[in-house]
């Protein structure tokens, strides 16, 4: 049957075709189904568990993994400090990233092209490689930016190594090494500005400042939150950067949640998959509540566009 | 006529001052890489001197042979040339097909995808973990590729989509006229004009994957010989933390191969990522 229909020259195709096409979405099925649809599911069942390591009996417990995470001092404190990286590094990045970009959209500006490769080349370096490298940049001893604090002779500090400034650091570095992203998400947006805009405003004579707040800022609006909610999903997953930084310490005062995660399921020398999991699914559920209020906001923001 | 001309050295004046911005922002890196030739007491005692004094080279022939990192070296590439092609495969015969055909189940399927999109790798990395060790995947490259390949990427997918959508009719049909069938015409006609999301499609996937560390880590804890870069990154941290000309050594050599493809196929690295606002 299935011979006569490959050999057959013309018109009973349908039928051929039809197999073709579920062989085609057949390997993103399964790939699919295995890593994102199956560990989205089975994390709930996971985290029901008490679990204490790979291939190690397992028992049912309910819900006592979510109890214990609800007054888990440390799960809340790696909210916290997730929370606290995202408003502080977010709104850094959009405004000082919108900066850059306006500046670099300029086509007369001499080297902007190489300026432009200059800032974005710190997100195409590997993030953990940075992590590792920041730690020696860093070191209170040695490194070169507390040579540069003794030459116009300040103390030394020790960055990674308090508790009052290892966050901040990790958040320095964090920014430096993303502003780029942000730099070509808003040009991409100042692409869609329609040059003869500025133009016939310059006609009319309004100044850079004018032609700023009345062309350039109207039409970025629905690009803030688009912008602004990519760049929140890429601060969630800060995880490689402060593992390799800071390992979430010390005093657990970058302790973000995926590291907190990590700990629990891999790190810690009584490893607890089920409280992992749990961890997972509340740090989901975290995420898809943010990245639907942001959503949210876009529909907003672009409704309102319509209406005006 | 003084007008333009005070605007001309007003734009070079932000032309400096965006230059001395730019060289400090990229000076950490510079700093790894003359780090990396350096000896010892010339990374302590150079302070923010970029020019090593004496040039050392076995830095990188200590990283290269007895720290591992011919290993690991060869360990990201295969992983990583594993990875895209698995992607640049299945996103874009899935994306073909989602595009052109109503089929059972097509509706669901881009549902899900749009779902999935922004799910945390924390959420998924145990249950991976314990799929791979069931299935006996864990200690291995495949493994790691599959888990790497198989999950996500729907970027990808709606990227292939999105192209497919576009292409007029016309062009299958006189395939079919042709006589091609379905293999063919997508083999032959669809794939090929495809080609710039292809080239986005690999040079973004190449850059995540060769970049990942959370997967690489968790697969590896109890097969060093798999390390990638990222990950034998982090154990000669751990193991030689002083020898720090061999650390600088290693840190270049995983960047290096990075960093010269992003500058050889610079175009494509921000023309995708320029596509995640647009669309």
């Amino acid at each position: 049957m299935a011979a006569t229909i490959a050999h057959a020259p013309g018109p009973p195709r349908g039928r051929r075709v039809s197999r073709w096409v579920y062989v085609f979405v057949l390997p993103t099925l399964v790939l699919f189904g295995m890593y994102t649809i199956w560990p989205s599911v089975s994390s709930i069942f996971y985290s029901m568990l008490e679990w204490r390591g790979l291939g190690v009996d397992r028992t049912f417990t309910g819900l006592a993994n979510y109890e214990r995470a609800f007054s888990d001092p440390l799960f809340w404190g790696s909210v916290r400090v997730t929370v606290l990286v995202i408003v502080v590094t977010v709104p850094i990045r959009l405004a000082a990233a919108l900066l850059l970009a306006i500046m670099l959209n300029n086509p007369r500006l001499p080297l902007a092209r190489l300026l432009r490769t200059a800032f974005f080349i710190p997100v195409v370096a590997t993030t953990a490689i940075v992590g590792i490298v920041m730690g020696f940049v860093l070191d209170p001893s040695s490194g070169p930016v507390n040579a540069a604090l003794e030459l116009v002779g300040m103390p030394a500090v020790d960055f990674l190594g308090s508790s009052d400034t290892a966050l901040s650091s990790v958040m320095v570095v964090h920014v430096w090494k993303w502003l780029g992203i942000t730099m070509i998400y808003w040009l991409a947006a100042l692409q869609t500005v329609p040059v003869d805009l500025y133009e016939a405003a310059a006609i009319d004579g309004a100044g850079a400042w004018r032609r700023f707040t009345h062309i350039t800022m109207p039409l970025l609006v629905p690009f803030v939150v688009i912008i602004g909610m990519l760049t929140v999903v890429e601060t969630m997953q800060i995880f490689d950067l402060v593992l390799t930084m800071t390992g979430g310490g010390p005093f657990f005062s970058t302790l973000v949640t995926e590291v907190y995660i990590y700990q629990q399921a891999f790190a810690a020398s009584n490893p607890n998959l089920g409280y992992a999991a749990a961890l997972g699914v509340l740090f989901g559920v975290f995420t898809v509540l943010v990245v639907g209020v942001m959503l949210l906001l876009v529909r907003l923001v672009r409704g309102k566009g319509a209406d005006a | 006529m003084r007008a333009p001309v005070s605007r001309r050295t007003l734009r070079w004046l932000q032309t400096i001052v965006l230059s001395a911005v730019a060289l400090a922002w990229i000076y950490p890196l510079l700093w790894i890489l003359s780090a990396s030739v350096k000896d010892a007491t010339g990374i302590f005692g150079s302070g923010l001197s970029l020019w090593p004094e004496s040039w050392q080279w076995e830095n990188y022939s200590r990283a290269w042979d007895e720290a591992g990192f011919a290993r690991y070296m060869v360990n990201s590439v295969l992983v990583t040339v594993g990875t895209v092609v698995i992607v640049v495969v299945r996103c874009a015969a899935a994306g073909y097909v989602i595009a052109r055909y109503r089929f059972v189940g097509r509706r669901l399927i881009v549902g899900v995808l749009a779902a999935t999109m922004f799910i945390p790798t924390g959420l998924f990395v145990v249950p991976v973990v314990e799929l791979s060790d069931v299935l006996g995947l864990l200690n291995s490259h495949l493994g790691l590729i599959l888990a790497l390949a198989g999950g996500g990427h729907v970027a990808a997918v709606l990227l292939y989509a999105g192209f497919y959508a576009k292409v007029p009719k016309e062009l299958e049909e006189a395939a079919v006229v042709d006589g091609a069938g379905f293999l063919r015409t997508f083999l032959r006609i669809m794939l090929p004009l495809s080609g710039p999301i292809t080239a986005t499609v690999v040079v973004l996937t190449f850059l995540a994957t060769w970049n990942n560390f959370f997967l690489p880590l968790v697969f590896t804890f109890s097969t060093p010989q798999n390390r990638t870069l990222a990950v034998g990154m982090l154990a000669f941290q751990g193991t030689n933390s002083t020898d720090w000309s061999g650390l600088a050594a290693a840190a270049s050599l995983s960047l290096l191969p990075i960093l010269a493809l992003f500058l050889v196929l610079q175009r494509y690295f921000v023309e995708g990522i320029a596509g995640a606002v647009k669309s």
